[in-house]
């Protein structure tokens, strides 16, 4: 088994009842991969309002103005294989609600 | 089970914002409650949500209550009640601790329900405010039950709150004016019970409902002007409707109509206690409609079986009925009352006397009493297309399932 850091990605802040439909579909998936022994950890959303980026010569704010999508959270999944990753990622309800998930592999010695 | 516990945190959170905030601000109030409901749906959507989930969102709600409190002192007027005692740090978190405690809030969503009763409004309005602010319904939900347009009843329901918010301040619970408020808060619970009752969507009974209707009655029956013999009618209602419940549905959620149900599921003590406030509801003069629909449940709970039912009693029953509440569906059920008691060839003829029978044409259970009718009659084929026809009408899953096992016991 392999360990892939998924980093959700969205654009647009959705509305409190898209949360709260987003919140249960959401739920179910986490639980199915739990189940499944996909999930290494749980990760965190991350507030997508505030944010600072620090940097030699100062802070400035973030998340960065230059890129549209907001990190807004992240989890460690567990898969055999990056396809295996892939796929576990596409059958994420947050995408179908259109956010973007980053698949990035943990390198291993 | 996760809508029903945020739809009625979502109430709770609501009323008791609106009294901090006082009633001019309830927008302020509504903002609030829904920057909560987002920031947790967020959060709990990765780890699940909390154990002491309700406990945390009223945390949640006066943090940012006293922030709003304290940034906007200056600038808005907020409840009168509080005075100065938001103008200090020293007295501002304690204030808003007391008022967030269990009896507070208790008064706050009886004053709540009282004040959406406002005079300027009518009956329609105010019970729609209800249904909104103290029961957590949305407008989607206000329209089906009322067979409205969505946009119609949000237009109604904005005006209303305009409205409620040019109010002073809040009902107070101590106030001569009671009797008057009281009609709309009692059809508000009836309705919030009803749409319990009866379900929706794919569940045939939504039983939380039923629970918040019961709670919000308690409250009434508890405060003693609030507490008349229609109060008490209601509350005899619902107990005795309720107790029916754990037979309304079977074990795989499918509807059981009420002379096929299993009467030793009937919860006895729901039964016990809406007999009793069936007695206490007949100490004033007057009868209402909960009045005569308690004692028709009444009749029901009390009968050891379908067949030995006081259905002469019943019928009598929905005579009055008829005369203070008429109207196609409650015809209905008088007709199937009558079946009962004097046969079915007499409850055709009932059927086909009702005024305004036109209005039963879209209702599924118009063309399923039929059937039943015709099948008691033995007339298998008439009794078929009447089954069909109900299930072309049906308006969700659980509906077409119960009508197509009735197909089904026509062609065996």
């Amino acid at each position: 088994m392999s360990e892939f850091v998924f980093l959700y990605r969205e654009a647009r802040p959705p509305s409190p009842e898209e949360l709260q439909a987003r919140m249960k579909t959401t739920l179910a998936w986490f639980k199915d991969l739990e189940q499944k022994g996909h999930l290494a950890v749980y990760g965190h959303p991350l507030n997508r309002k505030e944010g600072r980026v620090v940097k030699k010569g100062g802070v400035t704010d973030g998340p960065y103005a230059e890129t549209k999508d907001i990190v807004i959270g992240f989890s460690v999944i567990e898969a055999s294989d990056f396809e295996q990753a892939v796929a576990l990622a596409a059958a994420c309800p947050l995408v179908e609600a259109g956010c973007l998930i980053e698949v990035r592999p943990v390198p291993k010695l | 089970v996760e809508d029903a516990f945020f739809r009625r945190e979502r109430a709770r959170l609501l009323t008791a914002l609106t009294r901090i905030f006082g009633v001019a601000n309830l927008s302020l109030a509504e903002d609030v409650v829904q920057e909560t409901l987002a920031k947790a749906f967020e959060a709990w959507s990765f780890g699940g949500i909390p154990e002491h989930a309700a406990a945390l969102l009223m945390v949640s709600a006066k943090n940012r209550a006293i922030d709003v409190l304290r940034r906007e002192r200056t600038a808005r007027r907020f409840a009168p009640e509080l005075g100065r005692l938001i103008d200090s740090e020293w007295t501002l978190r304690p204030a808003i601790e007391e008022l967030l405690l269990p009896p507070a809030l208790k008064d706050d969503e009886l004053r709540m329900m009282l004040s959406c009763c406002h005079h300027q409004l009518e009956e329609q309005a105010q019970v729609a405010l209800i249904l909104n602010l103290v029961c957590g319904f949305r407008a989607a939900e206000i329209a089906s039950i009322y067979l409205a347009g969505v946009a119609a009843i949000e237009k109604r329901i904005a005006r209303a709150k305009k409205v409620l918010a040019g109010s002073q301040r809040l009902f107070e619970l101590n106030a001569q004016d009671f009797a008057p408020r009281l009609a709309a808060v009692h059809r508000a619970l009836y309705l919030l019970f009803s749409a319990g009752y009866h379900g929706g969507g794919e569940e045939v009974i939504r039983a939380e409902l039923c629970r918040e209707a019961m709670r919000l009655v308690g409250l009434l029956v508890d405060h003693m002007p609030a507490a008349t013999s229609t109060t008490y009618a209601l509350a005899a209602l619902m107990d005795l409707a309720a107790a029916r419940l754990p037979a309304r549905a079977d074990a795989v959620g499918d509807l059981v109509a009420l002379p096929d149900q299993d009467r030793s599921l009937w919860d006895a003590r729901l039964i016990a206690g809406g007999l009793a406030f069936l007695e206490r509801s007949a100490s004033g003069s007057e009868v209402s409609a909960y009045h005569v629909e308690a004692a028709i449940a009444g009749l029901h709970a009390s009968a050891p079986s379908g067949v030995a039912t006081q259905w002469s009693e019943i019928v009598s029953l929905y005579d009055l009925l008829m005369r203070i509440r008429p109207s196609p569906v409650v015809a209905l059920n008088r007709a199937m009352a009558i079946a009962h008691a004097e046969g079915p060839q007499r409850g055709l003829e009932a059927i086909a006397g009702i005024d305004e029978l036109d209005r039963l044409r879209a209702y599924p259970f118009y063309e399923a009493a039929l059937g039943e009718l015709e099948l008691r009659l033995q007339r298998l084929d008439a009794a078929c297309g009447h089954f069909e026809a109900a299930r072309v009408l049906a308006r969700n899953e659980p509906e077409r399932r119960f009508l197509t096992r009735r197909i089904a016991l026509c062609s065996s």
